[in-house]
């Protein structure tokens, strides 16, 4: 049985924190992804190109990451969807 | 570079950072504690995961294997750009429930099992320890790099000799430093500076060898680039198996690593600093790993061929005549190295304390946990466990005589302490994850480890022998080593991993689907998994009508926590409870603190033994597990409004219950006072109006006269000592006291009101136990009241200690601003019920009117103490008579 009292609507700052809960969850995946990218390169790509690749992800992380965080650390509800 | 300048360059970094964590520590006693509690420190303190490995073998897997070694600090770059809520999740739960390292954490969720405990304290000794020596392996090559270089000066001593040296060293700072004292949260701050310390001073070191390697000896970044990329390896080419595989190790190691776990978690201060960590540490990762393949690509152009890449951060500039610069990447070789043996050590040392010697010795000595000081015993097993930790590390290397490539024995300890992920996060997001579940879980990952990876690391023949390498295990040739099952095609690493894993999550799901967890569990699971929920819920812990005596829980407490400690933490209870005094009721919400607190020092299976030793068996009400089931939650919501009210209602009741039964007391001690009092005023009355009678007949013999003059005169003494004490009280309860202010000194306070009282029943000859140096405190106050006081407390004790060999300990000790003064006797104490009483005026508990005065003495000393600004209270569970008098240190003359 759900909670009846959690409202169906959420009011508009609370739900932009929702969804960059969502980014900051989806942002692991898209590094993952982005990563994974130089392994279907064809062999005619050095490591010299791969590596600035590389870092260049990685700094786009770091980037998203920094600019969600300070968002996140508000202590919202802090109410994760899962249940047993 | 001369040698010597090397080794005194080096002890002198090292006088630095025992400097510098002592001076945090002081500060942190202090509660001086704002930098400390930064974000940035915390950051700084999380680089430990940069190990010598990062240091020196990053450039040497680099040189071997191309842009594979960025995956390392890839995974961990993923875990905290995105999914740093599953570690503030575990900060969250480690503060909740003081939890003290990794073991501790499973063993908790799982219900309190100190099997888990045992099992995961097991598997990070053994996937730890060759990561430990890989540590000291890399401090002696680099050593040696410096001695090779220069033969002229002291010879290098041998290998073996450095390795003790500075794992000797590096007991010393951790035992130092890491069980100075048994802190509830188990945290240690002057090593986490010392650490933060020691990564600014490693990425510093990096940084400058990379610098000058790109632009010294490269030509700049573009022209850089383009050497790396015209750099041709077949060895370089990117494997995918091992890319994602390796990506996907270190993220889980950064988790469950001990020592990540332990500056993450247990030492974490505030958990926002979280948020900032998410991109800070990435950061220090990124800029870690920038420079690392220049300096490879540019070691393997210039280096002799053979040249050992995994030393080339410090052979290049060496070689490249930089001998400053080459001083420097050893320090910050040696910074990654030492911190992270520190913190790997302490971590474990915990863990094996806790989980494995604590509860031995108490299982061998089950009366200990009844007396006996168990701090010194719980610090002593901590000491005993970081030098075996130690221990084990330098036997490993030098048993292994240190292996060949530093990568390979990092990758190893990885994929081990990756075993712990499955219950770890099946712990704390599935309800339905058990006890059965986590051991077969573990116990099936950790053997398929060992079997897989651990075991043939030692080499073919070592300890697998080679026919079994080559056929399997009894000739299956579906279980060979390295090929499980008849996946062949795998790189060795990325297969265990694989079926390692595969076969722990296996178990861990069967063994938690088919089994039913016991109530502990299932409470503490529901704690684990709602952390954010619901804080309330971690409360309800099934301590129910237990026969336990507040007493002897405060006793056991004071042993594990700290006199003071434990004092204060009844005290504060009692008090929430709308409670005078230090003794609170057993609530179920009192014990559950009580358990969490003695958890942070001895870990949660011990302390929840222990508690149960006391108070019998763990028992859960049906009431309590409705609570804890989701589906109970709306009611709970609904009542719990109601239910606030009515604590609110209960505690405005015992409030009132309280005063009532005082006054009830009190009235009819008053009446028995009045009779008291009048038939105290009539006996000398009576003797006196007698022999004055017989003195007026007159004709008696002179000596007959002075023998009656003699008593009149004593029994109006005593009248007029028995008006002096009321009119005393009376004054001193109207507040109209003269006070004479000055500084005194507590000891010759002490001295004269021991003098003074030494007359009360001189015939018993009192042990007196003192602390002079305590005692050297000048106090601003009225000595002559407050020597009335200590007077009246000796003399109690003189008269009422029933002990053959009586004993007074006086103790002293100085607390924010007040000085505590303790009278803590040997006899038989005074009654839980008459404790409230003693301090009311005309209170006496035995009939014995012989004692003294009419019972006003306490009574007075309460009034004083008032008066000056401090308080005198009876002090319960000391095992005797107990009075703490508490008074400011400079009084000042407000009133």
């Amino acid at each position: 049985m759900r909670r009846p009292r959690a409202p169906l609507f959420l009011a508009r700052a609370v739900y932009r924190q929702r969804r960059l809960r969502d980014a900051a969850r989806l942002l692991p995946l898209v590094g993952f992804f982005l990563l994974m990218l130089p392994l279907m390169w064809s062999d005619a790509a050095g490591a010299g190109r791969t590596a600035v690749y590389v870092f260049g992800v990685w700094a786009l992380l770091i980037g998203l990451a920094a600019y969600v965080a300070p968002g996140l650390a508000q202590p919202e509800a802090d109410t994760p969807p899962e249940d047993a | 570079m001369p040698f010597n300048v090397l080794v005194l360059t080096c002890l002198a970094y090292v006088a630095f950072l025992f400097l510098v964590a002592f001076v945090v520590e002081r500060r942190a006693s202090r509660g001086e504690m704002r930098f400390l509690r930064s974000p940035l420190v915390y950051t700084l303190s999380l680089s430990i995961y940069c190990t010598a490995w990062t240091f020196y073998g990053a450039v040497g897997s680099a040189a071997r294997t191309g842009l594979e070694f960025l995956t390392i600090y890839l995974g961990p770059t993923l875990v905290f750009v995105g999914w740093w809520w599953v570690l503030r999740k575990l900060v969250r739960i480690g503060r909740m429930q003081r939890v003290t390292s990794i073991a501790d954490l499973i063993s908790s969720r799982y219900g309190k099992s100190n099997l888990l405990g045992v099992l995961v304290t097991v598997i990070a000794v053994v996937a730890a320890t060759p990561y430990i020596a890989l540590q000291l392996q890399s401090v002696t090559l680099s050593f040696s790099v410096f001695a090779e270089s220069t033969p002229e000066t002291w010879a290098m001593p041998d290998r073996d000799a450095t390795a003790i040296w500075v794992a000797a060293g590096l007991a010393l700072f951790t035992i130092l430093f890491g069980t100075r004292n048994l802190d509830a949260k188990e945290q240690h701050h002057g090593i986490v500076m010392a650490i933060a310390v020691e990564a600014v001073v490693k990425l510093v070191a990096l940084l400058a060898v990379g610098i000058f390697v790109v632009w010294g000896l490269g030509g700049g970044p573009v022209a850089m680039i383009s050497r790396i990329e015209s750099y041709t390896d077949p060895n370089w080419a990117m494997q995918p198996g091992r890319w994602g595989g390796l990506i996907f190790l270190s993220a889980a190691a950064v988790i469950t690593l001990p020592r990540m776990f332990q500056v993450l978690v247990v030492e974490n201060v505030e958990e926002d600093h979280l948020a900032r960590a998410s991109w800070a540490f990435p950061t220090y990762l990124f800029l870690i790993s920038l420079f690392i393949l220049p300096i490879a690509v540019i070691g393997l152009e210039r280096m002799p061929a053979g040249a050992n890449p995994d030393m080339m951060v410090l052979t290049l500039p060496l070689h490249e005549g930089q001998g400053g610069l080459a001083l420097l990447a050893f320090l910050g070789g040696f910074s990654s190295a030492t911190s992270m043996v520190i913190v790997e050590t302490i971590a474990l040392a915990t863990m094996v304390s806790n989980h494995i010697l604590m509860p031995a010795w108490l299982w061998l000595r089950p009366q200990a946990a009844h007396s006996g000081d168990l701090r010194g015993a719980i610090l002593l097993a901590r000491r005993f466990s970081i030098i075996g930790v130690l221990a084990l590390g330098l036997e490993y290397f030098r048993l292994s005589g240190g292996s060949a490539a530093l990568a390979a024995i990092g990758q190893i300890a990885f994929a081990g302490m990756a075993q712990v992920l499955p219950a770890l996060l099946g712990g704390i997001f599935w309800r339905g994850g058990t006890k059965l579940g986590a051991m077969l879980g573990l116990s099936i990952g950790f053997a398929t480890w060992g079997f897989t990876l651990f075991l043939p690391s030692f080499g073919a023949g070592a300890v697998i022998s080679a026919d079994v390498l080559q056929h399997g295990l009894f000739n299956l040739s579906w279980l060979r080593p390295q090929a499980l099952f008849g996946t062949e095609g795998m790189d060795p690493l990325n297969h265990a991993i694989f079926w390692s894993l595969a076969l722990n999550i296996a178990g861990y799901a069967a063994g938690s689907l088919i089994s039913f967890p016991d109530p502990v569990e299932r409470i503490q699971g529901a704690a684990f998994v709602n952390a954010f929920d619901d804080e309330l819920q971690a409360e309800r812990l099934g301590w129910t009508h237990g026969q336990a005596e507040p007493e002897a829980l405060m006793n056991m407490a004071q042993r594990i926590l700290g006199d003071e400690a434990a004092i204060s933490f009844f005290e504060a209870e009692a008090r929430a409870q709308g409670k005078a005094g230090f003794l609170p009721d057993l609530t179920p919400r009192f014990l559950a603190g009580l358990e969490r607190n003695l958890a942070g020092s001895v870990g949660a299976a011990t302390a929840h033994a222990m508690i149960s030793q006391l108070f019998g068996r763990a028992t859960v009400t049906v009431e309590d597990l409705m609570a804890v089931a989701t589906e109970a939650a709306q009611i709970m919501e609904y009542s719990a409004r109601l239910e606030e009210q009515q604590t609110e209602l209960s505690r405005t009741a015992r409030q009132l219950r309280e005063v009532n039964e005082k006054l009830t007391q009190l009235s009819v001690q008053k009446d028995a006072f009045l009779s008291q009092i009048s038939h105290e005023l009539r006996t000398p009355m009576t003797s006196i109006r007698a022999f004055s009678e017989i003195l007026a007949e007159g004709d008696l013999p002179s000596p007959r006269v002075a023998e009656y003059g003699q008593i009149i005169h004593a029994e109006a003494k005593r009248l007029t000592r028995l008006l002096d004490d009321l009119l005393d009280l009376s004054v001193l309860e109207n507040g109209a006291v003269q006070l004479n202010f000055q500084l005194s000194h507590l000891g010759q306070m002490i001295d004269r009101a021991l003098a003074a009282a030494s007359q009360t029943r001189p015939e018993r000859n009192f042990d007196i136990q003192r602390d002079y140096a305590s005692e050297e405190i000048y106090l601003r106050t009225d000595a002559d009241r407050l020597v009335q006081v200590l007077i009246n407390l000796i003399s109690n004790a003189r008269k009422y200690c029933d002990a053959s060999a009586p004993v007074l300990r006086i103790a002293v000790r100085q607390k924010g601003g007040r000085v505590v003064v303790d009278f803590i006797d040997n006899g038989a104490g005074i009654a839980k019920d008459a404790q409230g009483l003693i301090f009311e005026k005309f209170a006496r508990l035995t009939d014995d009117a012989r004692a003294g005065g009419a019972g006003l003495g306490l009574a007075i000393c309460r009034e004083i103490m008032a008066n000056l600004g401090g308080t005198v209270s009876y002090l319960p569970g000391q095992r005797g008579a107990a009075f703490r008098v508490s008074v400011p240190l400079r009084m000042e003359k407000s009133a």
